[in-house]
């Protein structure tokens, strides 16, 4: 295939494309070509220069401050006619975008305009530029929504995007994408901020509705499973140039550049270790494969115990705040963790995740259930037993920028913790920052550094870094490495795991990410609706899951494969329900019913799907 | 959305209570004979006892709220110690005043500061931009008794067009308000102009030029609508602060408002005055907090659909 199939002539052609944000050059002598009905997936990692190609066809460059150095962008249009695109004036590229050029955005939460009605986003560029009336345009967008599997169009139309889910606005992004029928869709990460059953749906969609219509795709993505999904052809960029170009199955069987090497090997696969029991780091290039690691003491008394946590939280309504609802964030949540055990918990956003680990640290107050650790009943705090919960378990969050002040240096972030456990004084506690930022893979020169002057990668190490400080013994990681690049998150779970083999640390890590979950984790928690409905060994769980939504789950999870591609895997297209439920409308708990070794299931009602 | 404006109303009462309660304490609470304080410092004995009595302060404390409550809501306010006219005639002289002065001063304030900022935005960096935020920065610094003087020198002593001073016809109004609001135009300029960039860079408005939008519509449609709820919430602490009077710009044009009637009262020790003018500026702000809120809900479903 690739640029010789000449036979198809070529829809987009981009030849030696550099861009430049003021001296920073983001693209560097790009080519690339698209031809009609075909997939090519740009992939590469943050900074790779795969969204600003996307914002150089479309020419939204313009407006984002960056400019073409050189190079051509040569587009077909609907005529036949060759259009320059680097040169077109504004007007004219107007006129493209829509009805020639489309494009699909990362996130649905925020690339939908909160003040209009979805049913007005879409009309918009019907009217535009096929000229149709308000009501032909309304039943045109209408015929689009049904064509995307959102039910009840006709209603939806009405609605504004705030009362929507993010896969429901995404896909209302690509009925807008669709309405004018274009011949070039550019999909810049579509799916990477959608729970990984919706994405499946997504992407599902997209493909089918590329089939019937032909059009040509440019696909970014950071997400190898993704790729093997989709793509026909895949271009692999790195710091703004192209590294390797190929069809989809010669790259992911034979990858000849290093780069393209050490992306594949640091994809995690899901099903790698089905026959693995333990944990095992993620294999590194230039290194001896990884060994299983076996750091969990069995005979030790648990770290943390659950029994029965409930967090609920009232949706008040009206002048006295009368309460009309409540959301069952996580209900009747029982489990225990032993020194040197990772317990996963997964689930998709909304399941009680996040808000089972926060609770346990009271960032949360849970309404009921019992929570020891260190074998102390720690459910009810006093100054002290405060005092030794707080050191003794530690959280690292999400995003690692976030969460790090901007005006403090890091030594100062790693040392607060030392500072108020009253740990260390004086110059030693220097000497342990300038120790534990070595622990994690930093130097001790990093100590005066800030926050804005470190990659995403080293801004979590320091996260992990003060989470260690004040020598915790557990430490609850929610969607530590989700916000990572794939090299960076392979090396970030590997140095969890030897932290953890070091220092006999338990994780409670929460995630989304069903791959890494089987790398990292020793057992495995599923929740839905704020239920835990399913939990026991790793592997178990995932070979053999026996709840039906943990099958969906793993179902769900895309196969970095192109060989296994495409084989109906049991999905559907009904959406996770909301845990907001009337006050008086309690959900059905029931004890999880054992179905093998450690191995539990729930075989009760929980509520919607099942 | 009637459900929404209802509840915000309601949400006002308990406010205006609150107000009223400490207006009450207030003359009750300084140091000294409250009676001897409203009846003003040159009234004689008598008159006092029959303040005292009147003010009913004899009567247990919760019976002299209810009263002065139900006063209230009749429009006794009490009589001024300085004219000896009811509170309510003197303030009703002064309000209207300062009512064109404020409405006038706002309507083209608000129209130009934002017209001023969303251009600025558009043209960030540019001539047009850097013209504005000069306007802008000449607006709030300049001092207004200053642009004031300025003003009645060309306009009214040298070419005559238009009067120095007073109350009296529409050519009166454009001098003080033209000076009242080249500040508040300003304010909001700029303040419109940094919301507008904001929401410029949000995702929304780049799926709105995708989808082939004209510039013109990203900007008035896409773009304005959403940067101009922090540029209402702007424009109503203005226009309540404004409702209150604007001392200097009233001294200098000569304008019978409530700014200077606040000053004479408060020089003047005139509590009833007072007492009645704090409660009126606390009701203007309850109702200007009011239109905002139903401001909110026109621009943003998510306020009025919740």
């Amino acid at each position: 295939m690739s640029l010789s199939s000449a036979a198809n002539p070529t829809l987009l052609r981009i030849s030696g494309l550099t861009v430049r944000f003021g001296d920073f050059t983001a693209v560097e002598s790009l080519d690339l070509a698209v031809a009609p009905g075909e997939t090519v997936a740009l992939v590469g990692e943050s900074g790779s220069g795969k969204s600003v190609t996307s914002l150089a066809v479309t020419r939204l460059l313009d407006h984002a401050g960056g400019r073409i150095v050189s190079g051509q962008i040569t587009f077909q249009d609907r005529e036949g006619r060759q259009r320059e695109l680097t040169t077109e004036a504004p007007e004219a590229m107007r006129r493209l975008r829509g009805p020639e050029i489309a494009m699909i955005f990362q996130e649905p939460m925020t690339s939908l305009n909160p003040v209009l009605k979805v049913g007005e986003q879409i009309t918009e560029a019907i009217r535009l530029h096929q000229g149709m009336d308000g009501a032909a345009a309304l039943a045109e967008a209408r015929r689009l929504l049904e064509k995307v599997r959102i039910p009840e169009a006709a209603r939806q139309l009405e609605r504004y995007p705030f009362q929507m889910s993010g896969g429901m606005r995404q896909r209302v992004m690509i009925a807008m994408a669709l309405s004018c029928r274009p011949r070039l869709l550019i999909a810049d990460e579509p799916t990477t901020a959608l729970d990984v059953t919706v994405q499946a749906q997504v992407l599902r969609l997209i493909r089918s509705l590329q089939q019937e219509t032909g059009l040509g795709m440019i696909f970014i993505t950071h997400d190898m499973g993704v790729v093997a999904e989709i793509a026909d052809r895949v271009v692999v960029m790195r710091r703004g140039r192209k590294v390797e170009e190929g069809e989809v199955n010669r790259i992911f069987a034979a990858p000849q550049h290093p780069y393209t090497k050490r992306l594949l090997a640091a994809v995690p696969v899901l099903g790698s270790l089905a026959d693995q029991p333990l944990p095992v780091p993620f294999p590194m290039p230039d290194a001896p494969p990884p060994q299983p690691l076996d750091t969990v003491r069995p005979e030790a008394e648990p770290v943390l115990e659950l029994r029965g946590l409930t967090t609920r939280f009232d949706v008040r309504r009206g002048w006295l705040g009368r309460v009309v609802g409540r959301i069952h964030a996580a209900e009747q949540v029982s489990f225990s963790i032993r020194p040197g055990e990772t317990l996963a918990v997964v689930g998709e956003s909304g399941c009680g995740k996040s808000t089972t680990g926060r609770s346990i640290i009271r960032l949360e107050q849970p309404q009921s259930g019992e929570i020891r650790f260190a074998g102390e009943d720690v459910t009810v705090l006093d100054r002290q037993k405060e005092a030794r919960l707080r050191r003794g378990v530690q959280f690292i969050f999400q995003d690692p920028f976030a969460s790090l002040d901007p005006r403090l240096t890091v030594g100062f972030s790693v040392a607060e913790p030392i500072l108020t456990h009253n740990l260390l004084q004086g110059r030693a506690v220097q000497d342990r920052v300038a120790q534990l930022l070595t622990q994690v893979g930093l130097g001790p020169e990093h100590a005066r550094r800030y926050p804005h002057e470190l990659s995403g990668g080293q801004r979590q190490r320091v996260c992990i870094a003060r989470a260690l400080a004040s020598e915790p013994r557990l430490i609850i990681a929610d969607e530590a490495v989700a916000a990572l690049d794939v090299s960076i998150r392979a090396q970030v779970v590997n140095l969890m795991m030897r932290l953890q083999q070091e220092m006999g640390l338990a994780y409670l890590f929460i995630s989304h990410d069903m791959a890494v979950v089987e790398r990292i984790s020793h057992r495995v928690a599923v929740m839905y609706l704020g239920q835990v409905v399913e939990i026991g060994p790793r592997q178990a769980v995932m070979n053999d899951p026996q709840h039906p939504y943990t099958k969906r789950l793993l179902a769900a999870v895309p196969v970095p494969d192109p060989a296994r591609r495409g084989h109906d895997r049991g999905l559907d297209d009904s959406e996770v329900p909301s845990p907001l439920r009337r006050p008086d409308d309690m959900p059905e708990v029931a004890p999880l019913v054992p179905v093998g070794p450690d191995h539990y299931v729930a075989r009760h009602r929980i509520g919607g799907l099942y | 959305m009637l459900g929404y404006a209802l509840r915000r109303l309601a949400g006002a009462v308990p406010v205006l209570v609150a107000v009223s309660i400490f207006v009450f304490a207030f003359v009750r609470l300084l140091p000294g004979d409250p009676a001897r304080l409203v009846a003003g410092p040159d009234a004689t004995a008598q008159d006092v006892a029959l303040v005292r009595e009147e003010m009913g302060l004899d009567r247990p404390i919760w019976e002299q709220y209810l009263r002065y409550v139900g006063q209230t809501l009749q429009g006794d306010l009490g009589r001024s110690t300085k004219t000896k006219l009811p509170v309510a005639e003197e303030i009703g002289q002064r309000f209207m005043p300062t009512f064109w002065l404020t409405v006038v001063a706002m309507v083209w304030a608000t129209a130009i500061g934002v017209l001023i900022g969303v251009i600025s935005g558009v043209k960030r960096g540019k001539w047009q931009d850097r013209l504005g935020m000069v306007f802008a920065v000449s607006g709030i610094s300049f001092p207004s008794f200053w642009m004031g003087l300025l003003l009645i020198n060309v306009f009214s002593v040298r070419l005559g067009w238009l009067p120095t001073g007073g109350y009296t016809d529409w050519k009166s109004l454009i001098l003080p308000s033209f000076t009242l609001g080249t500040t508040v135009a300003a304010i909001l300029a700029r303040f419109s102009r940094s919301a507008f960039v904001e929401v410029s860079q949000e995702d929304y408005v780049r799926t709105a030029r995708m989808k082939g939008v004209p510039e013109r519509r990203v900007v008035w449609h896409h773009t304005l609508r959403n940067a101009l709820i922090p540029v209402i919430t702007m424009t109503g602490l203005e226009f309540g602060s404004l409702l209150g009077g604007a001392i200097v710009i009233e001294t200098v044009f000569a304008w019978p408002g409530l700014g200077r009637l606040l000053i004479d009262s408060v020089s003047y020790r005139d509590y009833p005055v007072i007492q009645a003018l704090i409660l009126l500026f606390a009701l203007e702000f309850v109702i200007i907090n009011i239109v905002v809120d139903q401001l909110y809900a026109v621009v943003n479903p998510e306020i009025r659909l919740r």
